[in-house]
């Protein structure tokens, strides 16, 4: 048993710090720290200055631009950037599609969109979910049938987050309907822009537009988009979902949200008094920080005893807790800004702080997090089954 | 940073487990043993003394095995994991640890070796009754000089004090906090003892001008000595506490798997589930911030913070894990002659032993804005 980082880990954290802090674009930084929403620019150049540096997409095969890093070194890489306000890549190109076509794709389908996918030239979607298949992601209807070289798509994708940016989208789609629901799906990578397929926007409870809805009419995909063999899309879907146990509890960004908050509360009170002097405020903040403390420290665990590739039970705990205590701070900032929460919509000639009237949005936004990823119900599910044994 | 346990760790958890396996081998066993005195069992004590446990944290030229904070860890999880009713932690870890880091040499060989042989078990005499949580003496005091000093005052409770073979009390002096050792025959010493909720021994201890020798210099001010070791100890009762809870979760799920109601087995019903799946949430969080306040000790710095981040999560975790255990059994969790009670019951006691979460959290809230972030390395 160890406490310190040995000296080479505690190097690579002082390297992963500088980096961030120097080589990001300070308005990407300023606009995360701010709690604002970062344009579609900003995430492409943030990305651009990670790939440039080649820590893009450290968890891809070495070959097709990965690091050969631990799952310790990835997971000081994946808080370190989150505690510099720097954005993690876009997750759709580094942990989605980027390792499935890495690992099942065709050398033509590697060549030609892992590179550009790491850099963010092409913003990748994701097209999974649809109206009547969310945490029952096996009920998909979405068709796919062959016709000559090219496959007929039709149907309707959902909660597509940040689709009005995408350039490509990646979805499962029925390709056998005759068989049982897992064996006729299939991975196909579909151009957008192909006449045919319309992406309409859903507004949500925070008033922002980060998801929509993606329709298919009589789409034209060329077969060659298809990745892997046909009918096998359900495994990929699964290593896609089950490959990525590093930062899937967003410690970072919860540690840096609460320090901000704390700073935020310090002139809080009536008169701009410190409301850490109200024994309600300060015992909430503590007890945060130590539950934030424990789920890093679980983290750690994880990552520092996974080195012979098999998932650590804990890893389980991650997704659960980790949106719990997200969602605790958004919360906890709605309260320390009390009365001034009510002017999320008030413009620049405005009195309140900018925290204060982002907290309420981002507060209403977070609620997403227990349900995305895999609902926390379905995380007690596979604690309750997989863990401890209990299979009704 | 590595929470493994290296193979003689491993070693030393595999003999301790065996151990104590035998001698707490249902939770009957252990019921027998804590309805008669001493409440623990001499026998186990002594098998416990031969296999090096009671002189583990010790240096080897004071009688000891020259381990550290992680073997500590190790034996203080299997006294948990069967609730095994020897005074592990108060014996060793905080009086044999008090002797430790204050007596002079010829105290800590004499007392030090006597506890590792299992002759001699040593009690904290420290909690007063209107001292809460606080780590000075307020209401036993002590006069004298040199190594003639007198005790007055009431000391309660006393874990262990009636059964105990040598008192450590600490006391008020001029400028802070003694330590004092007290022999059982000392000319005005009382103590009645009597039983805890938790199957365990305290006592009533009064001094009326009680002959006392001081544990290590004369006169001084033992506060930081006691902090730190209270600390190690509130640790090491993280560790016992883990693996009650651990023992508390798997006897929950073993009965969801087999109790049937309503002609099925009790996991049918997803509530349950979900709630069991909570309790695991809470050991695995609870298990890192104990193991990581253990490293915090190995790494040699102050550990009253990290004792304290422990200390908050167990009694926030073992609340949770112990009424829920009790709960999902439903009455046979009531009763005594089930062991899921038992275990709640424990880590109720060690829960307001040095400092609930309550307590703790007011401490990290006094240094609150000390900081930004909480960073685990130190």
């Amino acid at each position: 048993m160890k406490l310190q980082l040995s000296d080479e880990d505690a190097a690579f954290r002082e390297e992963m710090h500088t980096f961030f802090t120097t080589q990001i674009p300070q308005d990407v930084r300023d606009t995360v720290a701010a709690r604002r929403e970062l344009s579609k620019e900003q995430i492409v150049a943030s990305v651009q200055a990670m790939n440039a540096a080649g820590i893009a997409v450290p968890n891809w095969p070495v070959e097709w631009g990965g690091k050969d890093w631990t799952p310790l070194q990835r997971h000081i890489w994946h808080e370190e950037m989150q505690l510099a306000n720097v954005p993690p890549p876009l997750p759709f190109n580094a942990s989605m599609v980027g390792p499935v076509i890495a690992a099942f794709g065709s050398q033509e389908l590697k060549e030609r969109f892992l590179p550009k996918t790491a850099n963010l030239d092409i913003w990748w979607s994701q097209g999974f979910s649809e109206p009547d298949a969310g945490s029952d992601l096996a009920s998909l209807r979405t068709t796919a049938v062959r016709d000559g070289d090219d496959y007929l798509v039709n149907g309707q994708k959902t909660w597509t987050t940040l689709g009005q940016y995408g350039d490509w989208i990646f979805t499962l789609v029925r390709t056998d309907p005759s068989v049982k629901k897992q064996a006729g799906i299939s991975f196909l990578l579909i151009d957008m822009s192909s006449p045919g397929v319309t992406v309409r926007p859903i507004e949500l409870i925070d008033g922002g537009h980060e998801v929509n809805e993606v329709w298919f009419e009589n789409v034209r995909v060329p077969a060659e988009n298809l990745v892997g063999e046909e009918n096998k899309g359900w495994d990929y879907a699964k290593f896609l979902l089950g490959n990525e146990r590093v930062g899937v509890a967003p410690v970072g960004s919860t540690k840096r949200t609460l320090s901000q908050a704390k700073e935020f509360a310090r002139t809080a009170g009536p008169g701009g008094t410190s409301l850490l002097e109200d024994p309600l405020v300060a015992a909430q903040i503590a007890d945060l920080e130590n539950e934030i403390l424990a789920l890093e420290l679980t983290a750690l665990r994880v990552v520092a005893n996974s080195a012979d590739g098999k998932p650590h039970p804990a890893s389980s705990v991650l997704k659960l807790r980790g949106t719990e205590l997200q969602q605790a701070v958004t919360e906890l900032f709605v309260d320390l800004a009390g009365p001034l929460a009510l002017a999320s919509g008030a413009g620049d000639g405005s009195d309140v702080p900018d925290l204060a009237r982002v907290a309420t949005p981002n507060y209403l936004n977070f609620r997403k997090a227990s349900i995305y990823g895999g609902s926390n119900e379905v995380q007690r599910q596979i604690i309750a089954g997989t863990i401890l044994g209990l299979r009704g | 940073m590595d929470f493994q346990l290296d193979s003689e760790q491993e070693a030393l958890r595999d003999a301790v487990r065996g151990l104590l396996a035998k001698a707490y081998d249902t939770s009957e066993t252990r019921r027998a043993v804590t309805k008669q005195e001493p409440g623990w069992g001499d026998k186990t004590w002594q098998q416990l003394a031969e296999m090096g446990v009671l002189g583990l944290p010790f240096a080897e030229e004071d009688g000891g095995m020259g381990a550290g904070p992680a073997e500590v860890a190790i034996v203080a999880e299997e006294i948990g994991r069967v609730i095994a009713p020897e005074p592990f932690v108060e014996a060793v870890v905080l009086a044999g640890g008090l002797v430790a880091a204050a007596g002079t040499p010829e105290q800590r060989g004499e007392i030090l070796g006597a506890l590792a042989e299992g002759t001699l078990v040593p009690a904290f005499a420290h909690t007063e009754p209107a001292s809460r949580y606080e780590l000075a003496a307020t209401g036993v005091t002590a006069s004298g000089s040199g190594d003639a000093w007198t005790l007055n005052g009431v000391k309660e409770p006393v874990l262990g004090g009636a059964r105990a073979d040598l008192l450590i009390v600490s006391a008020v002096i001029d400028g802070g906090t003694g330590l004092f050792l007290v022999k059982p025959d000392a000319d005005g010493l009382t103590r009645t003892g009597y039983p805890t909720f938790d199957g365990g021994r305290a006592a009533h201890v009064g001094f009326a001008n009680t002959p006392a020798t001081p544990l290590g210099e004369p006169g001084a001010d033992q506060s930081d000595v006691i902090a730190a070791t209270v600390a190690r100890a509130q640790i090491a009762y993280g560790h016992e506490s883990l693996g009650a809870m651990e023992t508390a979760l798997r006897t929950t799920t073993e009965y969801l798997k087999t109790r049937k109601q309503f002609g099925v087995p009790l996991m049918t019903f997803q509530a349950l589930t979900f709630r069991a799946a909570d309790m695991y949430v809470s050991l695995e969080l609870a298990r890192s911030t104990v193991t990581w306040a253990t490293l915090v000790l190995l790494d040699g710095g102050d550990a009253t913070e990290a004792a304290s981040r422990a200390k908050l999560q167990v009694s926030k975790a073992g609340r949770h894990i112990g009424q829920e255990a009790i709960q999902l059994h439903g009455g046979i969790g009531m009763t005594a002659e089930y062991s899921v009670g038992h275990y709640t019951s424990r880590l109720t006691a060690i829960d307001h032993a040095l400092g609930d979460g309550r307590h703790h959290l007011n401490r990290l809230v006094s240094t609150l804005g000390d900081h930004t972030v909480v960073d685990p390395l130190p």
